[in-house]
């Protein structure tokens, strides 16, 4: 009896992994986007989750969307609010330190990105915090507490805990159609060539300006749809940012940063990691140890990861 | 020249620090002398971020690991054994040395922005560690008696006393570095790491030094940050904006800059807090704003930060007459041919044996064997792709061999990493010349000194100048790297070799790039080291300059030895003219 509990225990928080690691995989794929297609370490992409979370809830409870599916709206506006918000962010500030200016300068600007980005992030943060308070808030909906039930045979029982299941099926399907939008379509390619070379794509007559812009735009919109999914069961406050930066850059590492695919089960794996923990840690632990598998993937394997880690001589 | 540059900072440090008490003194309101005492703090935390990342150019996000150590270090020790902080904080102080060795050394491996990435880690980690061992909320009892042994005083104004003296030292450890070796050699790692380990700089060994005495100085102000504000909470010493605010008075002041920390930390820290008390308490996050705005608008407009721009302001841009002119002569100091050239040794003095390295399917280097002898000119031949450069990378332990062995005067050199080849007399030039842009050409050279010379400056500096003036370069050593043309840049790196006294000299493509002028002058640079005795390996694929200066050649085609002899066989060998010209011109080469 006590050996099918184990069980039922190990196979709920493989549930339960699945579920909250395929949003992981989401938001990982928009912070692999901004990697992948403009080669840029963004350290904000943790505020943009945050201010999907805040535009979902405004949305939500302005509109008195608390309904099962008000979340899943709410988090495609916010995919859009943020996008514009990329937009713009790249326009201003980004695009003086990446892209086409930053070809065969020291690093390739890495260093000046990281900390513009770090800047930016402490801006959304902070100034969240100002205009949203520092309580805690949720997107209660019908289906936030409740489970759908899985029967496996008579002793085990599993439960899919509804706004979470949403969450999954929402996330897998963003994440197809971002892939295919990037690789079947004719902007999609621009913007992959532009940044595969960007002098190169320059001289096809890409713009490369702009199609990083986009690029930008996209990769924070996709990951504040992740934080607009996960408000519907999460609660979340302005400093969220942080914890779901080292979960998202986690994933993308562990997955190979420049893979779409690779990100997305990268974050699939930190979500199952994540769950399977909670068996045998305490609570405080368990998002220590979300730092250190971080720790030991980037110290163990960080060659596939930004690409080129060898300097040639 | 000495190595040390600037006049002693004691000066300087002193008569500010005065000010300052002097300043702080004439303010009586308790709020803003609350906050010059926390400006020192940060100062140092500035400091300590610039030791180790602006002079490296690692960029660290976790230096909140160092300072939270020191805080609890000081607290617990308080709290469990009556430890007063006069010894807390010299023990908060070795506990983050002894954390910067842990966090320094796996995470070295680490290079660019994986490096910072892992960084940030090591701090959040220890937030919730300390959560979960219960110190929420830890608190420095407060002692009715004998209060100054603890450290706690009655007047406010003590406490930035306090603070001074710990930053006046800090200033001054900084000050050591920014003008010693340790600084120069952190900035040559910086510029270019692969020259700097080239030129017998032991990378590892620096990055090292500079966290613990970054780590130190980080503990030490996190141990005075818990005296000062008595309560200690993870999210306070090891949170985010710890280790920002550490970079943002570094980064806002001015990187790798002595006074630039300082500066950030005296223009940021009161401007934030006076914005937070003036828009009412009750908004948090106004600390984070500021920061934020300020390093944004940093990197757009001021990257080098303010420092250099007061400096420059006041004293005038640098740089002298010779930084802008184009048109350098070079006097080589001419060949005298009345000494003539000692007989090259049988001695051997580099013994390559069946070295073979192999990447994926692709045989680079397969199986070659030769020998330098002492005093020999050696030309590697061969056409584009046939190995010579990952030849020289084996040798001198950028790149690591399958199977072999090189034997320089009886020692294997298979195995040693490039500084510890260059330690043993065997110096290289680079195909693409790597300078030390920022430095001076002086300073660039100096470095390759080092080596040699692993205790004495002023030696170091005098081989620097012999090194230039065997090249011809004497005359602007003040100039910048970055505005030599390529002439004057392979010139420079050979002098930069030339100062270690190498006892064995690889020279990577020298001519390349060269104009036919150009050729010439580098030739008789060459001719003049080979009549001074040196040993030679010269890496060129165009014959006709190579039989000029060559004794020998070592003909490699696909990565193996096709021929070994004198020039004037070898060029005549129908293996070697295949190689370079295909079989079809084979017939008319006969004739």
């Amino acid at each position: 009896m006590s050996s099918l509990v184990i069980i039922e225990n190990i196979l709920q928080a493989v549930v339960a992994g699945l579920l909250i690691g395929s949003v992981y995989g989401l938001m990982c794929v928009g912070l692999g986007l901004i990697f992948g297609l403009m080669r840029v370490i963004n350290f904000a992409q943790g505020e943009f989750l945050m201010l999907g979370m805040y535009v979902t809830f405004y949305f939500c409870t302005a509109l008195g969307l608390n309904t099962a599916l008000g979340p899943i709206l709410g988090s495609m506006i916010s995919g859009l609010v943020v996008f514009v918000l990329g937009l713009a962010m790249h326009k201003m500030l980004l695009a003086k330190s990446t892209g086409i200016r930053v070809v065969g300068t020291e690093g390739e600007g890495h260093y000046p990105q990281l900390i513009l980005t770090l800047g930016i992030s402490l801006v959304l943060a902070n100034g969240a915090l100002i205009l949203f308070g520092n309580i805690s808030k949720t997107v209660r909906t019908p289906f936030s507490a409740t489970a759908w039930e899985l029967a496996l045979g008579s002793d085990v029982m599993l439960f899919f805990n509804k706004a979470r299941t949403l969450a999954l099926v929402v996330s897998v399907l963003v994440a197809i159609a971002v892939y295919l939008f990037v690789h079947r379509t004719r902007l999609g390619k621009s913007l992959r060539a532009a940044a595969d070379n960007a002098s190169a794509a320059t001289y096809m007559g890409i713009d490369v300006e702009k199609a990083h812009r986009i690029s930008f735009g996209l990769g924070a919109g996709v990951t504040a749809v992740a934080g607009g999914l996960i408000a519907s069961y999460y609660p979340f406050q302005p400093y969220i940012g942080l914890d779901f930066v080292v979960i998202m850059y986690a994933g993308v590492v562990l997955g190979g940063l420049g893979s779409m695919i690779g990100a997305f089960w990268g974050g699939l794996m930190i979500g199952l990691i994540q769950q399977l923990s909670t068996l045998f840690l305490p609570l405080q632990l368990q998002n220590a140890m979300i730092f250190v598998v971080f720790l030991l993937i980037i110290l163990f394997r960080p060659q596939g990861l930004f690409g080129k880690n060898v300097e040639r001589v | 020249m000495k190595l040390d540059q600037q006049p002693s900072q004691v000066k300087a440090i002193l008569l500010l620090s005065v000010a300052y008490l002097a300043a702080a003194y004439l303010i009586n309101d308790k709020y803003y002398q609350l906050i010059l005492t926390v400006v020192p703090i940060w100062a140092m935390m500035g400091i300590a971020w610039n030791i180790f990342s602006g002079y490296s150019g690692l960029v660290s996000f976790g230096h909140a690991a160092f300072f939270g150590i020191g805080a609890y270090t000081v607290a617990l020790a308080m709290i469990q054994w009556q430890l007063s902080p006069w010894l807390g904080i010299p023990l908060g102080t070795l506990a983050g040395v002894v954390a910067a060795v842990l966090v320094g050394y796996p995470t070295f491996r680490l290079r660019g922005v994986y490096f910072s990435l892992a960084m940030l880690a090591y701090p959040l980690t220890l937030l919730y560690v300390f959560e979960w061992l219960g110190y929420q909320e830890v608190a420095i009892p407060m002692k009715r008696e004998n209060g100054p042994w603890y450290m706690q005083f009655q007047e406010q104004y003590s406490y930035i006393v306090v603070g001074i003296l710990f930053l006046a030292i800090s200033i001054y450890v900084a000050s050591r570095i920014h003008s010693s070796r340790f600084g120069l050699s952190l900035t040559a790692i910086k510029q270019n790491e692969a020259a700097a380990e080239g030129a017998g700089i032991d990378s590892a060994l620096w990055k090292l030094k500079a966290i613990m005495v970054s780590g130190a100085v980080a503990a030490a102000a996190g141990g005075y940050y818990a005296v000062v504000l008595i309560v200690v909470t993870p999210p306070s010493v090891f949170g985010m904006l710890a280790s920002a605010q550490a970079m943002i008075m570094a980064l806002f002041g001015g990187v790798a800059t002595l006074w630039g920390p300082v500066l950030g930390a005296l223009v940021l820290i009161p401007l934030s807090e006076i914005l937070h008390a003036e828009l009412g308490n009750e908004i948090h996050g106004i600390h984070g704003v500021v920061f934020g705005v300020a390093i944004i608008a940093m990197i757009l407009y001021a990257p080098e930060g303010i420092f250099p721009r007061i400096r420059d302001a006041i004293v005038g841009r640098k740089g002298g007459a010779d930084a802008g002119d184009s048109r350098r002569i070079i006097h080589v100091p001419p060949v005298d041919e009345a000494v003539t050239r000692p007989a090259v040794s049988q001695d051997i003095a580099l013994k390559v044996s069946h070295l073979s390295r192999s990447f994926g399917g692709l045989k680079a280097v397969s199986d070659v064997s030769f020998d330098v002898y002492r005093g020999e000119v050696l030309g590697i031949i061969g056409p584009n792709g046939a190995g010579k450069t990952t030849l020289f990378n084996l040798l001198n332990g950028f790149i690591s061999a399958n199977e072999g062995s090189v034997q320089f005067q009886g020692k294997e050199l298979v195995g040693l990493k490039p500084n510890q080849v260059c330690r043993e007399g065997v110096g290289r030039t680079f195909q693409v010349v790597r300078p030390f842009p920022r430095l001076s050409v002086m300073q660039n050279v100096v470095v390759g000194a080092f080596v040699s010379q692993p205790d004495n400056d002023e030696l170091a500096v005098s081989q620097a100048r012999e090194a230039l003036e065997r090249v011809g370069m004497l005359e602007h050593a003040n100039v910048v790297a970055g505005s030599l043309n390529s002439l004057e840049l392979r010139l420079m790196e050979l002098a930069r070799v030339l100062a270690g006294k190498p006892k064995l000299l690889l020279m990577d493509e020298t001519l390349a790039g060269l104009g036919a002028e150009e050729v010439e002058t580098m030739l008789a640079v060459i001719r003049r080291l080979a009549n001074e005795g040196q040993t030679i390996v010269i890496i060129e694929h165009t014959m006709q300059a190579m039989v000029r200066i060559a004794d020998r050649f070592v003909v490699l085609d696909h990565g193996s030895v096709l021929a070994v002899g004198k020039p004037m066989e070898v060029t005549k060998d129908p293996l070697v003219i295949e190689a370079y010209l295909g079989k079809k011109w084979m017939d008319h080469a006969k004739h």
